[in-house]
Formats: structure tokens, C-alpha cells, sequence
């Protein structure tokens, strides 16, 4: 197949791939109201940094709250470019192909942003660097600071790398971009001209990058995990928290990958590149991940309320019975059980539904990180006496809720730059898909 | 280089200009050469000047001595001649000289404290003593008495909760910083210069030993020129983790811990395993550790988690005073 052929085809795709890359009003509106609502959080956060962690609800005994709970939310929500692009990408999964820059989106967003949402839980934010300075390998922080670093840089790549191309492309044939930008795409391009040499450098790099991938991202939700499950408390002093976090983490990760297809999908009118069949696939890999954390679930709750040692006792009446009961079966039922099952059926995996499914999921997602934190530390092994009451039961404040809503901001942020000033679809790997092998460059 | 090298064509020259090779014939080039040289000279000249000053202010300084020898023991431990105008207060370095000392401990001793249950009324003076001494509010607990009923058929009683000081500390085992850290007599501390405030030990500890200042912490306006003692924790630091330290600035000066000292009753003993005895803070009576906690059948808080506690308890029997429920909240709100 030569050029000429295709031309139009080839032209129609970078049309259709990059057509939102400019800067228009609804862009501007929505960044606007992104900073606007960063700055009020930022505001929270000054407040937090005059004050004390003391304007947060957190105090001696649930001492870890929100943050902590969002901390492990972004990292769960970031272990999807694992599975997307290294696992389902390396069996050789062809429809991932518009799919896989979403997911390395996603997980360049939240891995960057997990990062500082610990730091808003320190409280002294101004000693960071002692972590590097004074640094104990002994203790698992370390082993997190290390692994999601490397994992952020290996995700940051793995986006870059096949963008390369794409920005060879976008600089020669897109027109809608401010003249002051062109010469950014030609400096990122590294002066690309699609000769097979370079693509076999690429594509080597990559398949690398995946294959490093794999243990990267593990790692970062397992030592993530091992920061509750290396205490001897009840509901963190588990075995199987490695994967049964593993396994949750892909849960969140698909649905957001899920939810974001369905708006760039509309927004940037990419039916026919993210057709039903993707979302009808995608629907199929969230619910089989979702059988597998069941599965964990299962084995967490069940082995320990078989055997009702003292403190899992006390513990899991709370989550089953007590007070944490109704968020508890709201997340399993909710955010589990129900979804596995509509997802059983064809129907409900069309591109609205399974949308609709996956807010759900990631919603309960979150809570579920909630009800791993928080209610192990409101009953320790001994009593919590003495002390006023907002010791004794956690409940957010209205700062700490802002402060904990700002990441979210920032990853919405992120994730809006990226999408908007590069192809949400790999531009040209979907041109080589669609039989066009060589792309001349005037 | 630029001023000792005024010839344009010098191949220092060509190096540092490699950015812009055609400054060296650009005349603005040159007047900015000359401002340099000039700026060069005179800096030399303010060097000299000060210089000579310096040494003059030495002098002047030198025939100032008062002939008034004071003979000072330093920090090491040697005795020393200094003429008394040569004394001056020390500067103000924000952390204690003991530093070292605090992290190393007291060679040759093993701190351990042994609480006798079927003595504690829950007369809280320890807890007072203790929270006066550390600048700590009433509801941050070093040391807290705690009602406690093991089963419905069992009688309920008071037992005084402090750090466990453990043999194998959890606490120090997840510390990312070193911050807090277990020293050779047995005793746990935490330093608070070091802390980051990343709360780890305090999910880590099982016996909720641990507390943290999460706001400005009592009295801190009026704390601020003293320098910090890792073997007090004090001044506390907001952000940081504060905790029981087995008054490890009392055994230093050889005295019994704050706590051990204020309690009425005789509920507490401390004392070195090594020697094997241990002192009662209220009779000042010394007795064997081994045959105390042999008679009295000693046990330790949550033996099943191995984390080896250096605390003891003696068990609630034969008590001879009525039992008061647990109080709730102090009403001061944090």
C-alpha cells in the first residue's frame, strides 16, 4: 500500500484525532473553573500550614484520615496504565490501541499528584527532603517514596514515547494550533520522520518500558498496602493485603479509564475510534477485575470473622454491624456486587450504561479506601478513655475536605492539558492499524 | 578570570565568551569589562580596609583582659583557665548539646518499670507531674490511668498506661527519618527536631502510646528561647510526635522518673535489670525485679504481639478500694 492511496484516509485520521488540539473557549472556561476552585483548596491548605494538622479532624488515635485514604485512592487509580498497556498490551490485545493513551494519562496524573497528597498529611511539610537526607530503608515509606517515583517516571515515558510520532505529525499537518506552540511539537518530536530505524528504536523502548512496568506497579500498591498491613492492628494485620489492594486497584483504575472514554468519546466526537465494542471490552475487563477483588474481599472478611480473635471481632461488628455498617455494605453491594452482576449482561457494557456503572465503582472506590483506613484506628487494642470526644470519633472538617478535594483538581487538571494539547488516541499507531505503513513528511 | 585577563583574544577569554563570540568586539563588552575591574579593585580595597580594622578591634580587645581567671569545667569534662571577660553567653542553637547523649543513652543500664495494679486509686498525680514537666495539655497523655474490665465476670480496674519502651519497638521499626529511635538503656525517644510528622509510629504503636501536637502546643510563646532536650522532648514542636520517655533526663541525674516519683499510692516501680532491683517511687523501698514479678506473677500488655515490653504489670488483686468508671473526656477541646 503506498501513501498516495491512503492519503485521504490518513488525512481524515489526523483530522479526526486532533481536531480538539486548540485553544477555544470551552477550554478556557473549564481551566478557569479548575484554578478557581485550586486556589479556595490552596487557601484550606495555607490554613493547614499556619495552624497545625490540628485543623484537619484527625487527632492521637484515628490519626490517619482523609489524606491517607486519598493517598491510597490515587495510587490504586493509578495502576491502570500497568494493566491496560503492559499486561492487556503485551498478550497482544489489539482493540487497546485508542485505549492505551487514556489509561497512561490517568496514571501519569494520579502517580504525580499521589505524591503530594502525603505531603499534605506530613505534619512538617518543610522537612520532606529529611526523607532523602535521613532516610531508614528499613522503613516501608521509603520503599513507597521509591517505587511510585520510579513508576511515575516509567508511566511519564511510556506516554511520551509513542507520542513522539504524534507530534511529528501535529507539527507538520495541524493547523489550528497558536503559532507560539508549532515549535514546542517540533522540539518533542526529536525531529521524528517515521524511518524504520526510529520506529524500531521506539518500539523497542517501549516494549522495555511495559515489561518494567509490570513489577513497578505492583510494587506501588503492594508497599502502599504494607503500610497498614505491617502494624499489628485489627483490619490491617493481613496477608493478603498486597493483592487484595492489587486487585481494587484495577477496579478503580478501569472505571475512571472507563469514565474518561465516555467523555472524551463525546467531547472530542471520537465514536468512531472509541466505538461500543471498546466500552463493550472494557466492560468485560472491570467486570473480571471486580470478580477478583470480590474474591480478596472474600477472603479478607471471611477468614477473620470465622475465627472472631478479640480485636477482628470488635472491628468487624463495626464494618458489619456497628457504626460503619451502612457505608460498608452501601461500597460492596453498590460498588461490588451489583456491578458484577449488570455486567454480566451485554446491555448494560453499551457505552452510557457501563459509564454510568463505573462512577458508581469508583465512587464506592473510594469509600472503600475510607473503611481501610479509618474505623481500624477508632478500636485499638486499649480502650480510648479520657480524652474529648472528637478524639474518639473521626469526622472530617470542612477544611481538611477542601484540602482532600484539591487533588482531585489536579488531576483533572493534568489530565485536561494532556488531552487537550495531544491526541487522546495514539495517532500514529492508528494509522499503521489502519494499513498506512510509511508517513511522508514534506 | 575576566579581570585578571583584560587582552580580549586570551584563550580564557574565548572560553567564557563561547556563548557569544562576537561580544569581545562589541564595545559595550569592554566598558562592562572595565566595570568589573573596577568593582574587582575596590572589593580588594574594602577587604584590606576591613582587615586592618579587624585586627586593630582584636588588639584593643586584647588589652581589655581583666587579669580575673574563672576556672570553667567543660562539656567534656576538663577543667579550664579563662579570664572572666572572656565568658560569654552561649549562642542559642536550638538544639540541645546532649543530642548525642540522648540518642546514645546511659551505658551499662536497663531501664524497667513495674506497675502494680491492686495499688492504683486512679489518683492521676502521675499523669499530672507528667503532662506539667513535658508542656503537655490535659488530654495529651504520656501516661494515662485507664479503667479497664477484661470480661463481665472479672472486677474492673485501674491500670496506668504509659510507652511500653519495647525491645522490639514497631514504632521504630516503620520510622522513614530515624526520628525516633531505641537507645542502649532500654529507653525509646522520639526527637522532634527530627520528626517529620508522618504519624507512622503512632499506626504502628498497639498500645496508643504515641500523641501528637496538632496544634501550636501549650504555652509554646513561652517556650521559644529554650533550647531543645531530646531526654525532655521540650520545647514540643506542633507537627510533631511527642511521647512518655521514661524521664530519661531524671535517670541521667541519677532520680527516679516524674510519674514514679508523684504517685501516692506506691504503684510504681523503676529500676535497672541489669542490677536486677527496682525502686518503689512512694516507700523508697528497693526490692528484687526477678523475685517481684515472680511472687506477684508479673505479665506484660500484649505479650502475643512479641514486641517485648520493658513495662510490667503486677496483677489488680486484693484491692481494697471501691472502683470508679472511667471518666469521660476532659472537656477542653484540641
Amino acid at each position: 500500500m503506498t501513501m498516495d492511496d491512503n492519503k485521504l484516509t490518513f488525512d481524515k485520521i489526523t483530522s479526526d484525532l486532533t481536531h480538539h488540539i486548540r485553544i477555544n473557549k470551552g477550554f478556557l472556561i473549564w481551566m478557569g473553573f479548575l484554578t478557581v476552585s485550586l486556589l479556595v483548596c490552596l487557601y484550606a491548605y495555607s490554613l493547614q500550614l499556619s495552624t497545625g494538622l490540628g485543623v484537619a479532624g484527625i487527632r492521637d488515635y484515628v490519626t490517619w484520615g482523609l489524606y491517607l485514604a486519598n493517598f491510597v485512592f490515587f495510587v490504586a487509580a493509578s495502576l491502570i496504565g500497568m494493566l491496560i498497556s503492559a499486561v492487556l498490551g503485551l498478550i497482544g490485545m489489539k482493540w487497546l490501541t485508542p485505549i492505551t493513551r487514556i489509561a497512561e494519562t490517568i496514571a501519569v496524573a494520579f502517580a504525580a499528584v499521589a505524591g503530594l497528597v502525603i505531603v499534605s498529611d506530613m505534619g512538617r511539610p518543610e522537612r520532606l527532603a529529611y526523607v532523602f537526607l535521613y532516610g531508614r530503608p528499613q522503613s516501608p515509606i521509603l520503599w513507597d517514596v521509591t517505587v511510585i517515583t520510579t513508576y511515575f517516571v516509567l508511566s511519564l515515558l511510556l506516554l511520551f514515547l509513542p507520542m513522539i510520532a504524534d507530534m511529528a505529525i501535529i507539527h507538520r499537518k495541524v493547523s489550528t494550533l497558536p503559532s507560539w506552540l508549532k515549535p514546542v511539537y517540533k522540539v518533542l518530536s526529536l525531529n521524528f520522520t517515521d524511518q524504520p530505524e526510529q520506529n524500531k528504536i521506539i518500539n523497542r523502548a517501549i516494549r522495555i518500558l511495559l515489561i518494567l512496568l509490570i513489577p513497578a506497579a505492583l510494587s506501588i500498591h503492594t508497599v502502599t498496602s504494607w503500610l497498614f498491613a505491617v502494624t499489628s492492628r485489627a483490619g490491617w494485620d493481613s496477608t493478603v493485603f498486597g493483592p487484595y489492594f492489587v486487585s481494587g486497584a484495577f477496579v478503580a483504575g478501569s472505571a475512571a479509564v472507563i469514565i474518561a472514554m465516555f467523555f472524551f468519546r463525546k467531547n472530542y466526537k471520537l465514536q468512531d475510534y472509541l466505538t461500543d465494542v471498546h466500552f463493550n471490552n472494557m466492560g468485560k475487563v472491570l467486570a473480571t477485575v471486580s470478580l477478583v477483588y470480590l474474591y480478596f474481599n472474600i477472603n479478607e472478611f471471611l477468614v477473620p470473622g470465622y475465627k472472631l480473635k478479640r480485636a477482628d471481632a470488635i472491628h468487624l461488628q463495626e464494618l458489619f454491624a456497628g457504626k460503619d455498617a451502612l457505608l460498608f455494605w452501601a461500597v460492596q453491594i453498590g460498588g461490588l456486587l451489583l456491578p458484577i452482576l449488570f455486567m454480566l449482561f451485554r446491555r448494560f457494557r453499551k457505552p452510557l450504561p457501563i459509564m454510568l456503572i463505573s462512577v458508581a465503582v469508583l465512587i464506592a472506590a473510594w469509600f472503600k479506601r475510607y473503611l481501610i483506613v479509618i474505623p481500624t484506628q477508632e478500636h485499638p487494642f486499649l480502650p480510648i478513655q479520657h480524652v474529648p470526644q472528637n478524639f474518639v470519633h473521626y469526622s472530617p472538617t470542612l477544611i481538611e475536605i477542601l484540602i482532600s478535594i484539591a487533588p482531585f483538581i489536579l488531576v483533572l487538571i493534568i489530565i485536561t492539558l494532556i488531552s487537550k494539547f495531544f491526541p487522546v488516541i495514539p495517532l500514529h499507531e492508528t494509522a499503521r492499524e489502519k494499513g498506512i505503513d510509511h508517513i511522508k513528511f514534506d | 578570570m575576566r579581570i585578571l585577563n583584560p587582552t580580549s583574544n586570551h584563550p580564557m577569554e574565548e572560553h567564557n565568551h563561547s556563548h557569544s563570540p562576537h561580544e569581545s568586539e562589541d564595545p559595550k563588552g569592554s566598558t562592562r569589562r572595565n566595570f568589573l575591574k573596577n568593582i574587582g579593585l575596590a572589593g580588594v580595597g574594602v577587604a584590606t580596609g576591613a582587615a586592618a580594622l579587624y585586627s586593630g578591634h582584636i588588639f584593643e580587645a586584647k588589652k581589655e583582659m581583666s587579669g580575673d581567671q574563672k576556672v570553667l569545667l567543660t562539656q567534656d569534662g576538663k577543667l579550664v583557665q579563662v579570664d572572666s571577660l572572656e565568658i560569654k553567653a552561649m549562642e542559642k542553637t536550638g538544639v540541645a548539646l546532649h543530642e548525642a547523649e540522648g540518642r546514645e543513652g546511659i551505658a551499662g543500664r536497663r531501664w524497667v518499670m513495674v506497675t502494680d495494679l491492686s495499688k492504683c486509686r486512679n489518683a492521676r498525680k502521675c499523669i499530672s507531674a507528667c503532662q506539667d514537666v513535658h508542656q503537655l495539655r490535659p488530654e495529651q497523655y504520656h501516661m494515662n490511668t485507664l479503667q479497664i474490665q477484661d470480661s463481665p465476670a472479672t472486677a474492673p480496674f485501674n491500670m496506668p498506661k504509659n510507652c511500653q519502651h519495647c525491645d522490639n519497638p514497631p514504632c521504630v521499626a516503620v520510622c522513614p527519618v530515624d526520628a525516633t529511635y531505641k537507645r542502649q538503656d532500654g529507653i525509646v525517644l522520639i526527637d522532634n527536631v527530627r520528626c517529620i510528622g508522618c504519624r507512622f509510629c503512632m499506626a504502628a504503636c498497639p498500645y496508643s502510646a504515641r500523641i501528637f501536637n496538632w496544634i501550636e502546643p501549650k504555652d509554646a510563646a513561652n517556650h521559644v528561647d529554650q533550647d531543645y532536650n531530646v531526654e525532655l522532648n521540650v520545647p514540643q514542636k506542633v507537627g510533631t510526635v511527642s511521647k512518655c520517655l521514661f524521664s530519661a533526663d531524671r535517670l541521667r541525674e541519677g532520680k527516679l522518673p516524674y510519674c514514679v516519683e508523684a504517685c501516692p499510692n506506691g504503684v510504681y516501680y523503676f529500676g535497672d535489670e541489669n542490677e536486677d532491683a527496682v525502686t518503689n517511687g512512694t516507700t523508697k523501698e528497693t526490692v528484687r525485679l526477678s523475685k517481684l514479678l515472680r511472687d506477684n506473677a508479673g505479665y506484660q500488655l500484649l505479650p502475643e504481639l512479641g514486641t517485648k515490653p520493658r513495662v510490667y504489670y503486677l496483677p489488680p488483686k486484693n484491692r481494697l478500694f471501691p472502683f470508679e468508671e472511667a471518666t469521660e473526656a476532659t472537656p477542653e477541646k484540641a
